[in-house]
C-alpha cells in the first residue's frame, strides 16, 4: 500500500515530503529508542513515535525508512522539519496513540514481515 | 572490481544537531562503491552508534573509513573520558546517558553491542582519561 492511501485512510496529517507519499510500505516499526530503530525497523517501514527532535531524520535517512508518523497529536520541531525536508522523509501526524495506529494499520493489511 | 577508497571525518562531542551526518556520508560512500546493500546496512547501524557515542560521552573523534576490495574498515578514535569497565558497558541495557539523552530516546544502551553484532571483527581498546578506540571490519564478500 502506497503512503498517500494510508494517509487519507487514517486521516494524517501531512508535516513536509508531500512529494514523495507515493512510496510502497513494506511494514511499520514502533519506538521510541533510537537504538532500537535503528537495530530494528527494516527499510521502507513507517516509523511510529513521539519522538519529534531532529535526530529522528538521521536514524530514518539511514534506515531508509519511507516516512516518520508522530502520534499522540505530537508536532515536529521546526528544526526537525527542515532536516526531513533536506532528506526527503516525509513527516505525518496523528492524534491517535502508536497502539491505536498501529492497529489501524494492521486492519488495513500493513503487517511487519 | 577496484574499490580502494579512505577518507578521514572528525566529529565533535555534543554537536547533536550534525548527529548521523558522517553516517550518512559513509552509508553514501558505500553505496557509490556498489557495495551490497545488506552489508551497506550493517556499516551504517554500526557507523551510526559509534558517531552518536562520540556526540554523547567524548570530546572529539576522528573517524577512518577504509575500504578495499575484501573489507571495509572503520576507525574511531576519540578524545573523551574514556571507558574504565569495558565488559560492562558492552553488556546491553547498560548507559550513562544523562535524563535529558534519555528523554530524546538515547541511552538505551543497545550502542556497542549493535555494532559489535554488526561488525565481523570488533575490537575496542580505552585508556581512562585519554580516549576510546573502536575498530570496527566488515567483510565485503
Ligand atoms: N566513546 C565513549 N567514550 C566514553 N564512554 C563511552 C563511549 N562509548 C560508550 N561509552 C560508555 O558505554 C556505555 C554504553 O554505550 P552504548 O552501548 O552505546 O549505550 P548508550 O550509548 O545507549 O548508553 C555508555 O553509556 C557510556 O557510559
Ligand atoms: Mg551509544
Amino acid at each position: 500500500m502506497k503512503l498517500s492511501e494510508i494517509k487519507s485512510k487514517l486521516d494524517l496529517v501531512s508535516r513536509c515530503g508531500e512529494d514523495y507519499l507515493e512510496q510502497e510500505i513494506t511494514g511499520g516499526y514502533c519506538g521510541d529508542l533510537l537504538s532500537d530503530v535503528m537495530a530494528n525497523s527494516k527499510q521502507g517501514n513507517v516509523w511510529i513515535t513521539i519522538q519529534v527532535h531532529l535526530n529522528i531524520v538521521a536514524v530514518a535517512t539511514l534506515k531508509e525508512l519511507t516516512a516518520i508518523i508522530l502520534v499522540n497529536g505530537r508536532k515536529p520541531n521546526e528544526d526537525t522539519l527542515k532536516k526531513a525536508i533536506e532528506e526527503n522523509i516525509p513527516i505525518l501526524t496523528s492524534k491517535l496513540s502508536a497502539f491505536e495506529l498501529s492497529g489501524k494499520l494492521y486492519a488495513l493489511g500493513i503487517g511487519n514481515i | 572490481m577496484n574499490k580502494s577508497f579512505t577518507q578521514t571525518f572528525t566529529v565533535s562531542g555534543n554537536n547533536f544537531s550534525d548527529a548521523g551526518k558522517i553516517s550518512t556520508e559513509i552509508k553514501m560512500i558505500l553505496k557509490q562503491l556498489g557495495i551490497n546493500s545488506d552489508i551497506v546496512r550493517r556499516v551504517a547501524i554500526a557507523s551510526y552508534e559509534s558517531e552518536m557515542n562520540v556526540v554523547m560521552y567524548a570530546c572529539k573523534a576522528k573517524i577512518v573509513l577504509d575500504v578495499d576490495p575484501e573489507v571495509i574498515k572503520i576507525i574511531v578514535e576519540d578524545e573523551g573520558p574514556g571507558i574504565p569497565d569495558i565488559e560492562l558497558t558492552m553488556k546491553e541495557g547498560y548507559s550513562t546517558a544523562t535524563p535529558e539523552m534519555r528523554e530524546l530516546g538515547f541511552g538505551a544502551g543497545m550502542g556497542l553491542p549493535n555494532i559489535k553484532k554488526n561488525s565481523d571483527e570488533f575490537t575496542i581498546k580505552s585508556d581512562v582519561g585519554k580516549g576510546t578506540r573502536l575498530e570496527i571490519i566488515v567483510y565485503i564478500n
